[in-house]
């Protein structure tokens, strides 16, 4: 079957719109295309202010998973990590939320654990440590103790 | 006073009827494109027209807005000390905002001017009154194709303009300027998701319409003679450009 000059043309215009399309919803939208890899994991922290959906996951600054969701349960954050299947997360690792510098992008730090165990797929992680706000810090520095106290109560 | 309020009313029912025409000929434009049997050849031809024969001037565009918003961005982010953010501003603005509008103008000033020129002459020659008595439907044959073609042309351009703004980008902020090749991608992967690149291409897909949609009812309907045609293609890229800058301000709104 013979094409005409006209189809060829389009032909490979559609093609390269399709890949810079591609590469805008794949490497810049983080789209998975043959669905997402990895096993989930939960975590509860009591704040999780400024972190969001994508986020990364990263154990000795490496990044090994990302945030699948928020949400609340029993009064607590519950974040949804999807960790890489090669990554093996001890039970007793920590999770974290922190700051890159001082106001930047939040991720979620797991400090490896001892154990033997290994947390399953769909588990939990139990020791969690909620961010440092950082005007909270500012007050206590300000304020000495005041602030702190009166938080107590 | 009577023919004073009654010029006003005058005035209201034509502006009225025009938009109601205008929406009816987009509804039978959508309709026939539907029914057998389907004019491929057409549609292909069209995005030529469209997509391909734009593509120089949309990928110069996009290479220079790039080049300036590197160097924009630069030079306000650096107040900050916040160059690292370059790739993830530019990445953001485009992806967002610049990347669908002013490819949608590239392709007004550039295919839908000369589609309502087009149309127009044919009218002014009576060609599409040739082809109603030729029993073939005029819309069906015209004005479908483009509408289709418009629809998947211009997603695919701005994504185009996309790329090479953001290349563009890069070659300012880190060729000439002193922002970090990793910082730039890096931000750029961190902060843009997929909600950013899914609301332009919507907003693309939009412009598409819009541009083939106004562009041949003007052309369809231009009154019968040279300046008919002429007056035709001003209005289309006029209302196209104030329809492409209203709408994306309602889309906004809407998708933010």
């Amino acid at each position: 079957m013979n094409h005409s000059r006209t189809d060829i043309i389009v032909g490979m215009f559609v093609l390269i719109g399709a890949i810079c399309l591609g590469y805008l919803a794949i490497r810049l939208g983080k789209v998975e295309l043959f669905g997402a890899t990895g096993y989930v994991v939960y975590a509860d922290f009591s704040s999780i202010a400024g972190l969001k959906i994508g986020d990364p996951t990263e154990i000795a600054g490496v990044r090994v998973g990302k945030v699948e969701s928020l949400g609340l349960a029993d009064d607590r954050a519950r974040i949804v990590l999807r960790i890489d299947p090669q990554i093996k997360l001890q039970e007793d690792v920590i999770a974290s939320v922190r700051a890159r510098g001082l106001i930047g992008d939040k991720f979620v730090l797991i400090t490896p654990g001892g154990s033997d165990k290994i947390i399953p797929p769909g588990g939990k992680i139990r020791e969690t440590e909620s961010p440092q706000d950082i005007t909270d810090l500012i007050g206590k520095f300000i304020g000495g103790d005041l602030t702190s106290k009166k938080e107590e109560k | 006073m009577v023919s004073f309020l009654g010029r006003i009313g005058r005035f209201a029912i034509d502006q009225i009827a025009g938009m109601g025409r205008m929406f009816l000929f987009l509804v039978s434009a959508i309709l026939l494109a539907f029914r057998r049997p389907a004019k491929l050849r057409l549609i292909v031809y069209h995005i030529k027209t469209i997509g391909v024969d734009s593509l120089s001037v949309v990928a110069l565009s996009g290479f220079f807005t790039g080049m300036v918003m590197g160097f924009q961005g630069y030079y306000s982010l650096r107040k900050f000390n916040a160059e690292s953010w370059l790739g993830s501003a530019t990445a953001l603005g485009l992806l967002r905002e610049l990347g669908p509008v002013l490819s949608a103008f590239m392709v007004t000033g550039r295919t839908g001017s000369a589609m309502a020129a087009e149309l127009g002459t044919m009218r002014a020659t009576e060609q599409i009154d040739a082809l109603y008595s030729m029993a073939i439907n005029p819309i069906k044959y015209l004005v479908s194709p483009r509408i289709i073609a418009g629809l998947i042309a211009m997603p695919l351009l701005t994504a185009i303009f996309n790329v090479i703004g953001i290349f563009g980008s890069y070659v300012v902020g880190v060729g000439m300027l002193s922002v970090s090749s990793g910082s730039f991608f890096s931000g750029m992967e961190n902060s843009v998701v997929f909600h950013d690149v899914y609301s332009g291409i919507t907003k693309s897909v939009c412009f598409g319409l819009i541009i083939t949609w106004i562009c041949c009812y003007k052309g369809f309907h231009a009154s019968p003679m040279a300046t008919g045609v002429s007056q035709a293609t001003t209005e289309s890229v006029v209302l196209s450009f104030v329809l492409i800058l209203v709408w994306d301000y309602f889309l906004t709104s809407i998708m933010l």
